[in-house]
């Protein structure tokens, strides 16, 4: 009774869609509790997120940040690694991109800036992610506790700074002063208005162009390297990969690294992308619907790419309940964010066995 | 002659455990198919058969680990619904298992009362269960520290306390599960005399096991299982090894196959007074010197955990010695600067591990990738940084064909081909990197006969084509039948290496057991 | 001097009031974690039953009410949490993040639809609440007898009743940990669950009756938050404690003494940080409020890393109980 035994479209489609099936008839159910009718409001979210004018920019804005923080999971987890310091990650990229940008924009070429920015998230979220592979692989602490509590160290460190050294002149709110023109990524709707394409203004900007080649790079790399075969390897059995000549250790850190890195790009999206400055709190716990999209996604860049999708329309969408009903809000997300890690992490295969005895018995049939 | 009586047990009472029709499936895999078992009363009842013979899923289901799909159990002559441990208890049955279950961090005392403490509260309950046990300890000759915490125990003693552990709860059956896999022979014979005034005192033993040794040395009756089924009931006295090796394998065994003498060539790997201590400071190998040829199978017997193991580990780089030199094809290696498994791997030091599930092989990549495993970085594969899938796919192919692997098929994961067709992946992979030197871990363990003869042979065609080969092996037929020398281990220490033509069981059961006087020598 | 003395007792004071509810969730970790069943969930349970509370005493006007509704509340969420660990075998780390999430998600969710305040629960009055309790002449006390007296009135006396439960709570978990069947039992079942089983207790029930306990302990501190100190629900209102109590848990070595010296001093380090808030003191300057916030997870990182002593948790937390073939 185990995965094994089922067809292969069962075990990466079939199963997942239940699960997230169960997710929203639990979500429906509440809906329906608190008074509401659940069929409007998934009408009302999925006009929200893709038929609305400029709805779907704004799906893909999120969709974005999904992605980053999906992929971040994804690669951790395939060297058994639990990586829940997505958010901490993220907001020390932030912390990169704003370092990089208030020192360099005045003195170089905007361009220049934006690239050595791009290198900035990527290193200050990967040195972030490293610090716990270290001291998981060379001291043993357990890397989830360790990135919880890194999460909030980097909150600490930003709050601290950006109420400090780093807050605007004149300023009440902690954040930083905005960006010099042009130290910022390109609107889509920007790029299609110049190409003579009519787009609707949304926030959606170059990074989601990063993001769609960061999902073929991790894929690149987790399959198609040797890299990848060694931390998928260390992740499966570090045993073996001491007996093959690796160095588990040294992969579990550059695991850490290259994931914490891609969690860090994230920031691109929000800080670099939509506020063009460091604002409080501008990781709004996307690092951790990466840990859903991740299962969801079954830690492959295809399956990320359509969950961070239904992420992000639910995102999206969810802000529209805000205007639509008396009783339900974008809160209501979260609600179905935590089912759904339910369902398809933590009772992945509550539905296996059923589905099992269902298969087995239509091949009875069969043969 | 009192012997008879005893020997025969209780004859007029219902048997002790009568097992009738038991049925035991998992997924495809029939692992116990129509089984009968009786066992008398106040008897040494061995069950033997090879490994995956369904031995250790029967006595699951006896002590009510498992529940059997069908079939009857009855104890003393009465049936029992046996549904958990908490059942077969308090009727009376008490398993040994061959991992021990002791909490490591607590006392013997607290672990033996554990799940059995009394209605009166822990610390009333300790008292009461240190009475107990000393009149226990007293009745059957079972010497436990008390208040020794178990993880700081020899496993020989950490025995003692299941046993004692059973008794305590009441145990008037016995199982034990593979006993003395752990076992120093010194620590097996200390076992069977308390399995012996155990029988004395009345207690039904059933003893599962895969070495006929045991079998021909404690028991009474014997049972021997092959694939899933009871192949046979037996007076032990009216058996011999031969015969219940016949009906384990089910079909006439050559104990030792014939192979052409060795042409023995030059030093290859040369060690010198190497010396290994544990991560706790306990020494595990003391001041080792031998030299392997290039051309000859050098075998090291001796009994599981004397050192062996961890020998192979040190010479392929995974454990760093303690001290002592190694040189391997003219390079010079000390404790002060040990290389890593790559840099071994890079002298042509092959080597097939003890533990293929867990080391040897990732069982949940696909047979393509584990069929390259260390060899990685092999250029034919792709180039510096990417693999080329195909031609993964193609390399492995080759080699499954060289091997008769079955199903041929390097896309289906490494977990889902019989542990015959594993080890025939990993040592084709280890092979075919064509070693000067090659490191061989329990080669056929958990491995079915044909694959064992087909392994044995490439060993020896690779020993014919000059390859230096360094054999570990518990089981002393295959040791005997492969190598050219033999050394033995015992608690660390060199013992002795004899040529194949003087070796003999005897004399290296000696050797194992640590006698090297003269008894061993002449 | 006297000012500064004042001082100290006043913060001495606030570190209990800060450090109950983490005692309360440290000890429902110690529970949870010794039975092998890891609890970053602690957090989510600890604001659903904040909630619960919150809005039962708003409507019913019962403290004692609203208290029963949170330990409800905080024990479905622990059998949710058995239902995927225990009895799904599902990953432990995950189940603990899904009700954390789902925890946020849900009390706002429900509280606007009930309440209509943005998420929040009615502000309570007095009678709905557990108010502190004046111990008897603490006043008197407290002006005439000068260092006593005053510690008396300041530190021992008008505490509401949950303080005094968290600090009981560390003695039971002690006396059943340690010198109870059950916890000889419990301590196996975390560090070796097959020796429990085959001594014929059933692994699965250890597991759950451990996490249940976890479950009444959280719903305990939860009903703290918004109905004894709080006087209502808030949204978020937890705010990281579930994870300091961890953090206090495991600076503790999953021992219930050392646990409640880590939530005291994590609790004074809160205090603290209230007090310096804006105060310029003499050699170090104006300390940075957040950065004595984040202390407490700078030092669980440290110790976990095995650079002041060492935090070795039980050996089979985290790994579904499987009976192996």
């Amino acid at each position: 009774m185990t995965q094994n035994q089922l067809p292969r479209w069962v075990d990466i489609g079939l199963l997942p869609l239940i699960n997230i099936l169960a997710a929203f008839i639990v979500a429906g159910i509440i809906i329906a509790l608190v008074g509401e009718n659940p069929f409007e409001a998934l009408a009302v979210m999925v006009k929200g997120a893709f038929v609305y004018k400029g709805s779907l920019g704004y799906t893909l804005y999120y969709t974005t940040n999904f992605i980053f923080t999906g992929l971040a999971v994804a690669v951790a987890f395939h060297a058994m690694l639990f990586n829940i310091g997505g958010e901490g990650q993220a907001a020390m990229g932030g912390l990169g991109v704003g370092l990089i940008a208030l020192w360099l924009g005045p003195i170089l070429h905007p361009l220049f800036v934006v690239i050595l920015a791009i290198a900035a998230a990527a290193a200050f979220g990967a040195i972030w992610g490293a610090i716990p592979g270290y001291l998981q692989a060379k001291r043993g602490s357990h890397i989830v506790i360790t990135t919880i509590m890194f999460n909030f160290i980097a909150a600490s460190i930003l709050v601290w700074l950006l109420a400090g050294m780093l807050i605007a002149p004149g300023q009440m709110s902690p954040e930083t002063s905005r960006f010099e023109e042009g130290v910022s990524l390109m609107k889509i709707h920007e790029l299609a208005n110049y190409f003579g394409w009519k787009m609707a203004r949304s926030p959606l900007n170059l990074s989601f162009v990063i993001a769609l080649l960061s999902c073929l790079g991790v894929w690149v790399l987790i399959w198609r390297t040797r890299l990848g075969y060694v931390i998928r390897a260390t992740g499966f059995s570090p045993k073996a990969s001491i007996y093959a000549g690796h160095q588990p250790a040294r992969i579990i850190i550059l695991a850490m690294a290259i994931s914490g890195a891609l969690a860090g790009m994230m920031a691109l999206n929000e800080v670099l992308g939509v506020h063009e400055r460091v604002i409080l709190n501008f990781t709004a716990g996307y690092g951790f619907t990466g840990i859903a999209v991740a299962l969801m996604g079954r830690n492959h860049p295809v399956g990320i790419i359509f969950a961070s999708l239904l992420f992000g329309a639910l995102y999206q969408g969810g802000a529209e309940l805000d205007f639509e009903f008396q009783t339900i809000t974008r809160e209501m997300v979260l609600m179905i964010q935590g089912l759904i890690i339910l369902f398809s992490g933590a009772l992945a295969y509550m539905f296996t066995p059923w589905l099992a005895r269902f298969f087995v018995r239509a091949e009875g049939q069969n043969g | 002659m009192s012997s008879k009586t005893e020997k025969n047990g209780d004859t007029k009472s219902p048997f002790a455990i009568a097992l009738k029709a038991i049925n035991k499936q998992f997924g495809p895999v029939r692992a116990n198919q129509d089984i009968d078992l009786n066992v008398r009363a106040g008897t040494v009842h061995g069950i033997i058969g090879e490994n995956g013979a369904g031995k250790s899923t029967l006595v699951s289901i006896l002590y009510g680990f498992y529940t059997a799909d069908s079939g009857t159990i009855s104890v003393n002559g009465t049936p029992l619904n046996i549904k958990g441990s908490a059942d077969a208890i308090a009727h009376g049955i008490g398993m040994v298992h061959q991992h021990f279950m002791l909490v490591p961090i607590f006392t013997v005392l607290e672990n033996i009362i554990l799940g059995h403490e009394g209605q009166k509260g822990l610390q009333a309950g300790m008292e009461d269960g240190r009475a107990e046990l000393e009149r226990l300890s007293n009745q059957y000759g079972l010497d436990v520290p008390l208040d020794a915490v178990v993880s700081e125990l020899p496993v020989g003693i950490q025995q003692r306390v299941e046993i004692l552990k059973a008794l305590y709860r009441g145990a008037k059956i016995l199982i034990l599960d593979e006993p003395t896999g752990v076992l120093t022979p010194q620590e097996t014979d200390q076992l069977f005399e308390i399995l012996k005034t155990l029988r004395q005192q009345g207690v039904t033993i059933l003893l599962i096991t895969h070495k006929l040794r045991e079998i021909m040395a404690i028991t009474d009756y014997v049972s021997v299982m092959r694939g899933g089924k009871m192949v046979a009931h037996l007076d032990t006295g009216d058996t011999d090894p031969t015969k219940l090796a016949e009906l384990m394998v089910g079909r006439p065994v050559l104990l030792e196959a014939d192979y052409p003498d060795a042409n023995i060539k030059d030093v290859q790997l040369d060690v010198k007074h190497l010396s290994y201590q544990d991560s706790a400071g306990a020494p595990v190998i003391s001041d080792i010197s031998f030299a392997l040829h290039a051309g000859e199978i050098l075998g090291i017997a001796g009994v599981s955990g004397n050192g062996q193991s961890e020998l192979l580990e040190i010479l392929a780089g995974i454990l760093q010695p303690t001290d002592g030199d190694i040189h391997i094809a003219g390079k010079h290696i000390t404790a002060e600067q040990p290389l890593g498994p790559a840099e071994v791997k890079a002298l042509g030091v092959a080597h097939v591990p003890e533990d293929r599930h867990a080391v040897g092989m990732v069982l949940p990549f696909s047979a393509a990738e584990t069929s390259v495993l260390g060899y990685e970085t092999n250029e034919a594969l792709g180039d510096s940084w990417f693999f080329s899938p195909s031609r993964l796919k193609t390399h492995c192919a080759k080699l499954m064909q060289a091997f008769d692997v079955r199903p041929a098929n390097p896309s289906l994961k490494s977990s889902q081909f019989s542990g015959g067709n594993q080890q025939k992946i990993v040592l084709a992979r280890e092979i075919s990197s064509d070693p000067k030197i090659l490191l061989v871990g329990q080669p056929t363990r958990g491995v079915d006969i044909g694959a064992i003869e087909f392994i044995h042979k490439e060993l020896i065609a690779l020993r014919d084509r000059g390859c230096a080969i360094l054999l570990v092996s518990v089981e002393l037929d295959e040791i005997l039948s492969l190598s050219d020398r033999i050394m033995v281990m015992n608690n660390g220490q060199h013992m002795g290496v004899v040529s194949r033509d003087e070796a003999d069981p005897q004399k290296l059961g000696l050797l194992m057991a640590g006698i090297t006087d003269g008894a061993a020598a002449s | 001097m006297a000012d500064l003395w004042l001082q100290f007792i006043l913060t001495i004071d606030a570190t209990l009031r800060v450090a109950t509810p983490l005692i309360l969730c440290a000890m429902a970790g110690i529970f949870s974690e010794r039975s092998g069943i890891i609890d970053i969930s602690l957090e989510g349970k600890m604001l659903m039953s904040a909630f619960a509370a919150g809005a039962v005493a708003a409507v019913s006007g019962s403290p004692w009410l609203g208290l029963g509704a949170a330990i409800l509340v905080s024990l479905s969420a622990s059998l949710l949490h058995g239902f995927a660990c225990i009895t799904h075998r599902g990953n432990q780390v995950i189940s603990g993040l899904a009700i954390n999430i789902l925890a946020s998600g849900l009390t706002v969710t429900l509280g606007i639809a009930f309440f209509a305040q943005g998420g929040q629960t009615p502000l309570l009055s007095k009678g709905q609440r557990f108010t502190p309790m004046e111990l008897p002449a603490a006043d008197w006390l407290g002006q005439n007898i000068p260092i006593l007296g005053q510690l008396y009135k300041e530190i021992i006396s008008g505490h509401n009743i949950l303080v005094w439960v968290s600090l009981l709570a560390v003695l039971v978990t002690y006396h059943i940990v340690f010198k109870t069947t059950f916890g000889l039992r419990l301590r196996a079942v975390g560090e070796k669950p097959e020796a429990v089983d085959s001594a014929g207790i059933s692994v699965t029930m250890m597991r759950y009756q451990a996490v249940l306990i976890a479950g009444i302990l959280c719903g305990i501190a939860g009903a703290y938050l918004s109905i004894a100190t709080g006087a209502g629900f808030v949204r978020e209102m937890t705010a990281g404690k579930g994870y300091i109590a961890l953090a206090a848990m495991i600076f503790g070595k999953w021992k219930p003494w050392p646990a409640l010296l880590a939530c005291l001093m994590f609790g004074f380090l809160e205090a603290l940080a209230a007090r310096v808030q804006g105060v310029s003191l003499p050699v170090v300057g104006e300390l940075s409020t957040d950065l004595i916030l984040a202390a407490p997870y700078v030092m669980t990182v440290i110790l976990l890393a095995g650079f002041i002593g060492r935090a070795d948790p039980p050996k089979a937390i985290g790994e579904p109980y499987i009976k192996e073939r």
